[in-house]
């Protein structure tokens, strides 16, 4: 008796075992699979503040001229790169659905040639899935040569979608280094 | 002996409030015990809302542990209680949860509408950004050009207990946010190295600041005065020693005050135009140090190795040959360390200084010496 | 049906049988420290987790005392900021991941086979594994307190980039040794649900088993669930620290809320983890001490798994401050405040089995009430910190850490306490010693009430968490929490007396022990021999069964 239990526990224990590995592996594959999925659902929702990060098309819903947002530019620089980055335009006032132009100064202060990127973030996040870059500097790195200086342009569309009661968007960017090795290379040590 | 256990905690706490006079009055317009209603009429409704939930919470534990404290009493075995034989009814298990669900509805009502109020930052007069750094606060102004950091100003001697402590200990800054009375200000929050949080308790303002990403939040102040607060996100070493101030003023006042900080930017710019003497910036140059870099590198130049490296007898700053790198690090930063690109904020004269401070303190004596008008035409301001 | 077992090979072979494993290892048993290196039995495996558990109680119960110490004044007195920091950091990692956490999975060990009539765990080989991980991760985690730099200093959340870009060169061995905990408690989930599942005596269907069974197997599907996550966080950390990703850093395109997300993701049911097997050792012991049996079993079980399942959609109230857009934050705090329905469903099923009881006062019984007074109060001011404004004022203050305190400590740590006075006899042979057991509970309430109820006060006035120093304001507040926290940890040797006491001898323990008791584990002797339910055990459920009268 006590022997037929036990073959029968033991493969009992063995398809257990086995379910609840398949569901950690299930797992371990669930937890890969939410960073992308986290990016996607950012995009969607527009949560913490991130917009798409590829070119948009212009959407063609017409533009609201009943409505004017304020869309405010705002630039940092991290630690690391000899850049200086500014906002030449610092407010766009815009209405929904037009498409508007903002500009941007790189200039490289260091000699050597170098490069960098520009980190977008939006606030209020309810707005971010609401502003549309048709053209961005903000998709890949810039090279600068050392003392060069660069006006790039952003182009982007308010959509019409965007909540009522957001009046103003604030587009920030931060430019990183690409790469601590390249920017300040000799200098830490 | 569970009541006299009881009685001796309230007892206890009860001493612990009474002498609650021992030190300073309140940082906040809290009581010293429970939450601040703050100077806004959001933190008003915050504050009422958490006593209302307060009270629900404290009536819920009256009903429960008074039914829970009657049945221990009522059916003790010394007293030859005798146990009854029922163990479910479902009657009373739907009730029991059907109550907290519509207790939770009565509590999400309101909260629901305050949150709506509290994220609403539209039409506000004035735009701040807030840059958290390891460990000061930089507010700038947008649209004004007034940028600035606020530091802790409270000395060192008062933290190592060398000094008597005073009654804003920890929680004074040399340059407080101003903002004018009356007027809907509109914070942008982000960080520079990690995730910092920025907090008043009395404009019941808290969000964190994100690097690379961007918050926002929102305050009117009626009432004129000072309300300090605190970063709220672990933020490595000096987390406990970046305070917050915000100094709310007549419109006039504001006015002034942002004048006069533009025309200190505007004289500040000018020290580059001249040529300074070594004991010049010396003397500039170790004030800047004790406020911007002291924190991490020490006062007496020995950092905190790993993380923090020396500056005293080691490296660049004795170093004749990587005068140039010097001052790259102090202009441009170090990625991914506390070290930030100080080129950005701090004037020409500022960073010279510092690095001439550097280079020639704690018997480094280099004898280099960094000329304002050098970093402005590095950085080409 | 109380089976006198002896020891003999061929009850080695069945337990093993069970494993799927010969038995060709066991014909001589070691003896002295191989004997434990080498033990495949449930019971010593218990007794070697709950002793592991106890040793890190006291090395996290140092490290709180040295937090309490700084504390005690404003001002910096015996430590600096960075060391101040590693000692919350670490106190952290070590209550939860090698006080807690090992000391329910040793309860488990000991208890569940004895609770379901089995002769042992189902993979007895695997436990021995799983048990040995643990010295290995926790050494390496206190050896990282000796390395340049120091050992971790961001905080128990090791929130990035603080724990990434910027933290200290240890970090990686913190890695290591999480992950080995990880894989710990990954393997003893496994174990206990293929025990649980499968080793039952004939005739106990699941809604049969007790609750402390019932709380652990859907604690160990948390485990499974959300320990591949934990794992995951910190190998993304381990790759941006050193292979130049950047899952968490703006830099490279990542982001820092990316780590919150997952972090808590995992973090919310781990604070279930520890806190369900204290939930079934609560719904053991009241009705053992009130003579009555369990209110609401079947709505107990239900209302655990609700909180189980709820636990996986409110990670996001941990992070009310990172700016989520206005819908998140409704829908994290409407799903948080749900969780206080079955959490109070549990509640009232006590008090309810209180309720025309026949009550008497013994120390397992005097933690479990303890216990539900004080869950009760952390419950409560869990229900404030989901009320999404108000909590942007409660966020990261000492209001924080007196409600996860009141949670953990007078919560999970008393139903622990309990459970071992509970169980003592059935492993010693011995009772506790009463007298030194009450001495024990008292100055454990008085301590810790007095630790973390002012606590509530200098976190509503505005005193942050996580700060080595203080505004003078919350100075009276922060001398009465570190005079409590002594009291606390120093009553807590009172148990270590207690236990040795119990080994040595006292008063001599029948099989059941207590009479109110109901169980399997009561129908073998005191104490339980080393191996037990070689054949499974009669069982005669609960609901058929005409016991629990009060006539005696």
């Amino acid at each position: 008796m006590t022997v037929h239990q036990s073959t029968d526990n033991s493969s009992g224990v063995k398809r257990t075992v086995r379910n609840t590995l398949f569901a950690l592996v299930a797992m371990v594959g669930f937890t890969i699979a939410l960073v992308p999925l986290y990016d996607v659902f950012c995009e969607i929702t527009g949560l913490n503040g991130k917009t798409a990060d590829s070119a948009q098309v212009i959407s063609a819903t017409g533009v609201d001229t009943s409505r004017t947002v304020r869309v405010q530019l705002v630039t940092r620089s991290a630690p690391g790169l000899p850049w200086r980055l500014e906002a030449i335009n610092q407010v766009v006032t815009v209405h929904p659905g037009e498409v508007a132009q903002a500009r941007f100064r790189f200039t490289n202060t260091s000699d050597q040639r170098l490069s960098g990127r520009a980190v977008p973030s939006v606030s209020p996040s309810q707005g971010a899935r609401h502003f549309r870059k048709m053209q961005c500097f903000c998709f890949q790195e810039q090279w600068l040569a050392g003392g060069e200086s660069l006006e790039l342009p952003l182009v982007f569309q308010v959509d019409p979608a965007l909540p009522d009661d957001v009046a103003t968007l604030t587009l920030a960017y931060t430019l990183y280094p690409m790469g601590e090795e390249i920017a300040l290379g000799g200098l830490h040590d | 002996m569970k009541r006299f256990a009881l009685t001796g905690i309230c007892f206890l706490l009860l001493a612990a409030l009474m002498a609650g006079s021992t030190y300073a009055a309140s940082i906040n317009t809290s009581t010293g015990w429970n939450m601040p209603p703050g100077v806004t009429d959001v933190s008003r409704e915050v504050y009422s809302l958490h006593m209302t939930i307060f009270w629900i919470c404290v009536a819920i534990s009256v009903v429960v542990f008074g039914a829970m404290f009657w049945s221990l009493f009522a059916y003790r075995k010394s007293k030859g209680a005798k146990s009854a034989h029922f163990h479910e009814n479902t009657t009373v298990e739907v009730i029991w949860t059907a109550i907290p669900l519509v207790i939770l509805i009565v509590m999400a009502v309101p909260a629901t509408a305050t949150l709506k109020k509290m994220y609403d930052t539209s039409n506000a007069e004035i735009d701040i950004l807030v840059t958290g750094y390891q460990w000061r606060w930089r507010y700038e102004y947008l649209g004004e050009d007034v940028s600035f950091f606020s530091n802790m100003s409270t000395p060192r001697d008062q933290i190592q207990g060398l000094e008597e402590k005073g009654d804003n200990y920890l929680v004074e800054v040399d340059e407080p946010m101003v903002v004018p009375l009356g007027k809907k200000v509109r914070i942008l929050l982000t960080a520079n190295d990690v995730i910092h949080a920025w907090w008043v308790p009395d404009l019941a303002v808290k969000k964190d600041a994100i690097p690379g990403f961007i918050n926002e939040s929102w305050f009117l102040v009626n009432e004129p005065g000072i309300y300090r607060g605190q970063c709220a996100e672990l933020c490595g070493r000096d987390h406990g020693f970046m305070p917050i101030e915000v100094k709310a003023v007549p419109q006039e006042e504001y006015d002034a005050w942002l004048a006069s900080r533009r025309d200190a930017a505007v004289a500040e710019a000018a020290g580059a135009d001249r040529e300074w003497t070594m004991d010049e910036l010396m003397e500039r140059g170790a004030g800047v140090y004790n406020t911007y870099c002291a924190a991490c590198h020490q006062p007496e130049g020995q950092g905190l190795p790993p993380v923090f490296p020396a500056l005293a007898g080691v490296g660049m700053s004795v170093d004749p040959e990587q005068r140039a790198e010097h001052i790259a690090m102090v202009a441009y930063g170090k990625t991914g360390t506390a070290m930030p690109a100080f080129g950005d904020t701090l004037s020409p004269a500022e960073v010279a200084s510092v690095i001439t401070y550097e280079r020639n303190a704690w018997g480094n004596d280099t004898g280099d010496m960094v000329q304002p008008s050098e970093i402005r035409d590095l950085l080409g301001k | 049906m109380t089976p006198e077992t002896t020891q003999s090979v061929s009850q080695h072979s069945v337990s093993d049988v069970a494993s799927g494993h010969d038995a060709h290892a066991h014909g001589h048993a070691p003896t002295g420290l191989m004997r434990w290196l080498l033990t495949t039995n449930h019971k010593e495996i218990g007794t070697l987790y709950m002793l592991f558990s106890l040793l890190m109680l006291f090395i996290g119960g140092t490290m709180a005392l040295v937090i309490r110490a700084e504390l005690f004044q404003p001002g910096l007195q015996y430590v600096q900021p960075e060391f101040f920091n590693q000692m919350t950091t670490m106190h952290g990692l070590i209550m939860v991941f090698g006080a807690i956490m090992p000391a329910f999975v040793g309860l488990a060990n000991w208890m569940i086979p004895l609770q379901v009539g089995a002769p042992d765990m189902a993979l007895p080989r695997l436990n021995n594994f799983s048990f040995w991980l643990l010295p290995v991760a926790f050494t390496t985690l206190l050896a990282t307190l000796f390395m340049e730099g120091g050992g971790p200093n961001f905080g128990w959340t090791f929130y990035a980039p603080l724990s990434t870009t910027y933290a200290p060169p240890s970090t990686n061995f913190f890695i290591l040794s999480i992950h080995l905990a990880g894989i710990s408690s990954i393997l003893g989930a496994i174990n206990i649900i293929a025990t649980i599942l499968n080793l039952r005596t004939p005739g106990m269907r699941l809604m049969d088993m007790s609750l402390f069974v019932w709380t652990w197997l859907i604690t160990a599907f948390l485990l499974i669930a959300v320990m591949p996550v934990l794992a995951g966080v910190v190998t993304m950390m381990l790759l941006d620290i050193n292979f130049g990703t950047s899952f968490f850093d703006a830099a490279g395109g990542g982001d820092p809320v990316l780590f919150q997300h997952l972090f808590w993701f995992f973090g919310h049911p781990e604070v279930y983890i520890m806190i369900l097997p204290a939930f079934g050792i609560v719904s053991l012991i009241v009705p053992a001490f009130a003579r009555k049996r369990l209110f609401g079993y079947a709505s107990m079980v239900y209302a655990t798994a609700s909180i189980a399942i709820l636990s996986f959609v409110v990670w996001a109230h941990h992070m009310f401050t990172v700016g989520l857009p206005l819908t998140a934050e409704l829908f994290f705090m409407y799903s948080t405040m749900l969780i206080a329905v079955p959490t109070g469903v549990k509640v009232f099923n006590w008090i309810a089995t209180l309720f025309r009881g026949s009550i008497s006062f013994e120390t397992p019984m005097l933690f479990s009430l303890g216990f539900i007074v004080m869950f009760t109060i952390g419950g409560l001011s869990g229900v404030m910190l989901a009320i999404v404004p108000a909590d942007f004022q409660y966020h990261d203050t000492y209001f924080v850490v007196a409600h996860f305190h009141y949670v953990l400590v007078p919560g999970a740590l008393f139903a622990i306490m309990a459970a071992a006075y509970y169980w003592m006899p059935k492993w010693t042979g011995h009772y506790a010693n009463e007298t030194l057991g009450k001495w024990h509970f008292w100055l454990s309430v008085i301590g810790v009430n007095l630790t973390f109820f002012p606590m509530h006060f200098s976190g509503l006035a505005g005193m942050p968490r996580r700060i080595p120093d203080y505004a003078l304001q919350f100075a009276d507040f922060n001398m009465l929490s570190s005079i409590g926290g002594f009291l606390f940890g120093f009553s807590q040797l009172i148990f270590v007396w207690v236990v040795i006491k119990a080994v040595r001898g006292g008063v001599k323990a029948p099989a059941k022990a207590w009479e109110g008791a109901e169980g399997l584990e009561w129908a073998v002797p005191s104490p339980a021999p080393l191996h037990t339910f070689d054949t499974p055990p009669e069982f005669v459920p609960e609901r058929d069964s005409p016991s629990r009268h009060s006539d005696h």
